[in-house]
This record gives structure tokens, C-alpha cells and sequence, in this order.
């Protein structure tokens, strides 16, 4: 009865630690999903998620108490990133659907409200207003993320974010539909 | 009859022809016996900033400025640019923003100006005699005339031309292919100005440090051909006449430059590469006027032609005429034109809106009847593989459109979208009338879009580091300010207690 224990917890005792060093050995690093979530987000803490700044949606993402769609200014890019490594919660598919359709919005100045106030200056999470005090203030569209953070603050209501305007630079043809039965839109090519 | 000799059949541009290719009808006979017009000056002249690829230039002129013929009112801006010159003399009306000859309708700054009909030449450049000058005088003299490719990409001429100090070139060709359909404002430049278009080889051969020129001529083009084989050296350097086939798109700088040398252009690298550059006709023949005459680009010969235009010709207009005044110097309109285009059938850019200035890359205006328009109805892919043998880069455009509809660009671009060169071939070949290269255009403009929305989140993030870190650095030093305070404050304390720190205002106390 000793020796059938003993051999027991012996054979118990040598696979445990046998296991225990094939996990020291054998151990993989898994990224911590924080880390991993900030680095995916924009980073600017403009706050346009209602969370405290890029690392407080972090947080809340990686509890689940955000959904991945919830940055406004990385768009679709980053909510795919994230939904590759957070997941896909029930119904987020459509809302990065129609994260597809949104267009890049740049905040626009209407100079004869301005006031040269400076407040929407110095909450701009990129430096993207340029003026100073008792000046008018414009804004660097390059530079502009679209977050909403100087609309709210702005005491003339003198800024609205618009669409992105588009140029020659950046316009391109549209998709051509694949209408079976209808004639091609768009460029010429084979026309003759 | 001649038999060929064996030397011709030994040329590569007998034996390597471009692969794929197609054959459009080429409705070159509308124009191509008809003589290039002069147009007179129109009552007013549109000059969008930017006619080139690159950054736009500079305004140099206001509201109200009078002008004069030749006159530089556009500055070149950076590296990658080109000036803008009045084309006629007369009052500057506007310095604001116009639509741009583009199918998107969108506006781009303009300079309009109204003419006094007087056409009064300003300064000219000073000239240069390309015999004496060094390489750099020739660049800086094209350079300031502001040339641009005329064959429809506008790359600025110069920069080009700077390529010499990065490659080691040894050939100079000339591109008269001229494949698209319609088009024949090369063959008659070809035709009547031989002797200067020579002559502007020459000149950009001497930039370049050269040693021999070829001007590659399509073999649908005799009388342009003999012309052109008059002359065996341009500035003593020598000079020689390729015929290519007749087919599309040989007009295509690698695509020629593998039907002239044998030798192909790798994947998304430069002909320089290969000892080549290749210029238009059209550019050598502005960089001629240029050179020898102080002459800045301000005019242009293009084709007007369709079923749709009254008196189809070849005109010599004005950098900045409007496309309707170019259509009713040729007669105007003799039906409603299913489209008009600025360029070739197969590459050309439709515009809904005849007021658009002709600018330095505009080869053509085509007002196309429904006759000649193919609007038949699109039908499913039918695996036939017929834009497959026709793709000039080897490509397979089935493919790439079935993964654009997908959503899959990445596996586009991994089939091959950016060796893409957006000829049209697919979509003449497709018997099922797929819009192909449309697709392909959307992709690659798609891309681009992603790529520059990526590089701005890069920024902005860098941008948010920047602040972050200068916020803290503010915070940091207002708290060791008020640390310094603090120990002062109480420093002073322990020496003379009691009235001496009543008697320092605060803010001497801390300075």
C-alpha cells in the first residue's frame, strides 16, 4: 500500500515537474492586447471617442467595453487592424461596412467669426491650428485629423468640420458597376 | 519592288515587336493630309497654373496687370515644375481658380486674360547657340521656357533631362510613333517641320552627352518617314529613322523602347536605366523654338477631329484656348458629339465642359459621333482570355478585375496593377465590354488615397508625439520653476525672518 502511494506521487510528483519545465521551456510570449490596441489607435488623444485620450480606449477596448469602430479619425484602416486583434463583437461587420462610406473630415474656420481667442489652438491634438491671440486662426488641412476637439470648444461657433475637399491630386475614377446589360461609364478607352 | 536588305531584316524593331497589342480603327485619314492652321488669337486665353506633372507654380501677376506675349506669369515652384507664360499680350481679368480641362470638373487656379488683339511680343528669352553652350545652359534655357512633355504626361523637360547626371545615357529617342487612333498633329509636325525638330534632337542629344538619336516613326506614316530620313546628323550628332509596326501601344516609351533596342524596361524602373530617353517629337521641336529663337512654350499643335467636328483639322492654338473657340475655328459642331475628348480614343480624357482652356498636353480634341463611340451593353466575363493577349505588359486583366470587384487590391497589386500602363487594350479586346481598365484606373487611384491617408496618420501621429512632449517639457519646467520658488522662498525665510519678506513684492521675490 506504501510503495503503490509512494511509486503514485513519485510518477505524480516527476510528471509535474516535467510539465512545469516543458512551460518554462516551451513558453510563448503573448503580446499584451493593451500594448498592442495603442499601437494600432492614432495616438493623438484627440478625444473624439469619448474615452480619455487614445490609451483610456485602449483600455476600454481590451474589457470590451468599447467597440472597435469607435475611432472617428483612423476610419476604417484602423478599425480593421483592431479587428484583427480584438475580435469582431456581434454586429460590428456592418458598422466597418459603413465606416467605408465615411469620408475624411477636416475642420474649417469661418474667418469673419473668429475672434482670435487661441482656445481652439491650444486644445489641437496635432498643432493643426496655426494663429495667435487677436489673430485669425486657419487651419493646416494636411495636418488636420477631423476629431471634432476645436468645434466644441470654439465660443463663436466660428468652426464646422467639413468633407475633405477633393483636387486634381487626389480625385480618381469611381468604381464602374458591374451592371450586366449596361453600357460602360466612365473613361474612353475602346471607344473607337 | 525593293527587296529588303538583310540588314533590315536584322533590326530588333523587325523581330521584337511589343507583345499583345491591338489594332483600332484608325481614323487618321480625317486629318492627316490636312495642312496645320494657324488659329488667330482668341478674345480671351484661360492659363491654368498647373499644365504639368509636379507642383503647381506661382502666380506673378495681378488683377489688372497688362501683359505682354511671352511674359512669365508663372514661377516654377520646387524641383518637380514648370513656368507658365502669357500666350498673348493683353490685361490679366482674373487670378483665381477655374475648371480644369480633367473629367472631374473640378476647379484649379487659373490666370485669365483678355487680349488686345494686338499679340505684342514682350522680351524674349535670351538666345543660346547650342554649338557653344555646355549641357547646363541648354537645361536652364529649356528650363525657363518652361517645356513640358507634349505627348500628354507633361513631365517638366528639364528634369528629364537632369537624368543624365544619375545614368549613363547613350541614346536619344525620339517618339513620332504616334499609335493612337485620330491623332495626326505628330505626323504633320513631322512632315513640315523636319529641319527644326532635327534641330531640337540635336540640341537636347548635346544636353544629354549622347552619341546617337533615333526618331521611331510608326510605318503608317511614309510621307513623315522620308522627311525625317533627309537628315543622317543633328549637330554633328548621328541621327536615324526606326519604322515600328503599325499597332497600339507602341507609343508607349518602354513598349518603344523595346521595339527600337530589343531590350526591356524592368518593372516599375526608368528607360534611363537602360542608357534611353525618350522625348516626344513635339518637345523637340518646342526646345528648337526654345533654344535658337528665346521662344517659350506657348502654343501647340493639336489634332481637332471626330465624325462630329464640321472641318476635322490640325491647328496650332494657343496655350489657353478655350476647347470651344478651338471647335468653331474648325467649322463647329455638326451633330450633338456623343463625347468630347482631349487626347486619343483609347486614353483620352472626356470633359463635359466646352469652356476648358487647351493646355500644353492637350494632342487633341475629339468630338466622336455615336457611330463611333462603342456603347454596347456589359456582359459577364466569359474566361475567353482575349485581354490576356492583347495586355502589352503581360498582364492578366481578367484577374485583376475580378479582385478590384472583390475588394482585393492587394491581390491586384499582387497580379500586377502598378505594371499596369492604363493603354485600354483590354477593354477594346473584351468581347463582353468589361469596363477593365476603368477598374484599374479606380484601384490605382484607390491606393494612392490609402497611401496617402496612411503617411498622414504617420504625420499626425508625429505631430501628437511632438505636442505631448513639448506639453510635458512646459509642465516639467513650470514645476521646477515653482520648486526654485518654494526653496527661495523659504531659503530667504531662515536668513532675515519676519519684516524683510514682508517688504519684497512677490513678484520681485521671483524672478
Amino acid at each position: 500500500m506504501i510503495v503503490a502511494a509512494s511509486a503514485m506521487s513519485t510518477l505524480g510528483l516527476g510528471l509535474g515537474l516535467l510539465l512545469g519545465l516543458a512551460a518554462r521551456r516551451f513558453h510563448v510570449e503573448t503580446p499584451p492586447l493593451l500594448g498592442e490596441i495603442e499601437k494600432i489607435l492614432p495616438g493623438t488623444n484627440c478625444g473624439a471617442c469619448g474615452f480619455a485620450g487614445c490609451a483610456g480606449l485602449a483600455l476600454a477596448m481590451s474589457e470590451g467595453a468599447a467597440p472597435i469602430t469607435a475611432c472617428p479619425p483612423g476610419g476604417r484602416e484602423v478599425a480593421l487592424a483592431l479587428a484583427e486583434i480584438v475580435g469582431i463583437e456581434e454586429g460590428a461587420e456592418a458598422s466597418i461596412a459603413g465606416m467605408a462610406e465615411l469620408q475624411p473630415m477636416v475642420a474649417f474656420i469661418f474667418e469673419d467669426h473668429c475672434t482670435g481667442c487661441g482656445k481652439c489652438f491650444k486644445r489641437c491634438p496635432t498643432d493643426a491650428i496655426v494663429g495667435a491671440a487677436k489673430q485669425i486662426h486657419t487651419v493646416v488641412m494636411d495636418a488636420c485629423i477631423g476629431c471634432d476637439a476645436c468645434v466644441d470648444i470654439c465660443p463663436t461657433e466660428a468652426i464646422v468640420t467639413r468633407r475633405k475637399p477633393r483636387t486634381l491630386n487626389n480625385w480618381y475614377w469611381d468604381k464602374p458597376a458591374l451592371a450586366f446589360g449596361a453600357a460602360a461609364p466612365g473613361r474612353s478607352a475602346g471607344t473607337a | 519592288m525593293a527587296f529588303p536588305s538583310l540588314a533590315a531584316l536584322l533590326r530588333p524593331s523587325q523581330i521584337f515587336a511589343v507583345r499583345g497589342g491591338v489594332h483600332p480603327e484608325p481614323g487618321k485619314h480625317l486629318t492627316a493630309e490636312a495642312e496645320v492652321l494657324d488659329m488667330p488669337v482668341p478674345p480671351l486665353v484661360r492659363v491654368p497654373l498647373q499644365q504639368h506633372s509636379g507642383a503647381m507654380a506661382e502666380p506673378l501677376v495681378r488683377r489688372d496687370d497688362i501683359v505682354l506675349k511671352g511674359q512669365l506669369i508663372g514661377q516654377a515652384r520646387g524641383a518637380m515644375s514648370a513656368n507658365i507664360h502669357a500666350p498673348t499680350s493683353g490685361r490679366v481679368i482674373a487670378v483665381g481658380h477655374f475648371t480644369a480641362p480633367h473629367p472631374s470638373n473640378l476647379p484649379i487656379p487659373t490666370i485669365t486674360i483678355r487680349s488686345d488683339g494686338e499679340d505684342r511680343w514682350g522680351p524674349r528669352l535670351p538666345r543660346l547657340r547650342p554649338e557653344d553652350a555646355n549641357p547646363d545652359e541648354i537645361a536652364a534655357q529649356i528650363e525657363r521656357a518652361g517645356i513640358v512633355g507634349l505627348g500628354g504626361a507633361a513631365f517638366p523637360a528639364a528634369v528629364k533631362l537632369n537624368q543624365r547626371r544619375k545614368y549613363a545615357l547613350d541614346l536619344l529617342l525620339l517618339n513620332g510613333a504616334e499609335c493612337e487612333p485620330y491623332l495626326t498633329c505628330d505626323d504633320r509636325l513631322m512632315r513640315e517641320h523636319a529641319e527644326g525638330l532635327v534641330d531640337g534632337a540635336g540640341i537636347m542629344a548635346r544636353a544629354l552627352g549622347v552619341s546617337r538619336i533615333v526618331i521611331a516613326v510608326e510605318a503608317n506614316k511614309p510621307e513623315a518617314i522620308a522627311a525625317l530620313r533627309r537628315y543622317k546628323h543633328a549637330l554633328g550628332i548621328a541621327l536615324s529613322v526606326a519604322v515600328v509596326p503599325t499597332q497600339y501601344p507602341m507609343g508607349s516609351a518602354k513598349h518603344l523602347v523595346l521595339a527600337v533596342t530589343g531590350k526591356e524596361t524592368p518593372a516599375r524602373a526608368r528607360t534611363a536605366e537602360l542608357g534611353v530617353l525618350v522625348y516626344n517629337v513635339g518637345t523637340a521641336h518646342a526646345v528648337h523654338l526654345a533654344v535658337r529663337y528665346g521662344e517659350p512654350l506657348i502654343s501647340r499643335i493639336l489634332t481637332v477631329s471626330g465624325r462630329a467636328i464640321a472641318r476635322p483639322a490640325n491647328v496650332r492654338v494657343l496655350i489657353g484656348t478655350p476647347v470651344a473657340d478651338v471647335i468653331a475655328f474648325c467649322g463647329g459642331l455638326t451633330a450633338e458629339p456623343d463625347r468630347v475628348l482631349l487626347g486619343g480614343p483609347m486614353m483620352g480624357l472626356p470633359i463635359q465642359n466646352l469652356r476648358v482652356p487647351v493646355v500644353k498636353g492637350t494632342c487633341g480634341i475629339l468630338a466622336l459621333s455615336a457611330a463611333e463611340t462603342r456603347a454596347s451593353a456589359q456582359m459577364p466575363c466569359i474566361r475567353c482570355g482575349s485581354c490576356v493577349q492583347a495586355c502589352p505588359c503581360g498582364l492578366t486583366p481578367f484577374e485583376m478585375n475580378a479582385r478590384i470587384h472583390a475588394g482585393d487590391l492587394d491581390g491586384a497589386v499582387k497580379v500586377g496593377l502598378m505594371d499596369c500602363i492604363a493603354c485600354g487594350a483590354c477593354a477594346y479586346a473584351c468581347p463582353s465590354s468589361i469596363p477593365l481598365v476603368q477598374a484599374f484606373d479606380h484601384a490605382k487611384g484607390k491606393l494612392a488615397e490609402t497611401q496617402s491617408r496612411k503617411h498622414q496618420q504617420e504625420e499626425t501621429r508625429r505631430l501628437a508625439i511632438a505636442r505631448q512632449a513639448r506639453e510635458a517639457a512646459m509642465a516639467e519646467a513650470k514645476r521646477q520653476a515653482m520648486a526654485r520658488r518654494k526653496a527661495e522662498m523659504a531659503a530667504r525665510k531662515a536668513t532675515e525672518p519676519g519684516a524683510a519678506v514682508a517688504e519684497l513684492p512677490p513678484a520681485q521675490a521671483a524672478p
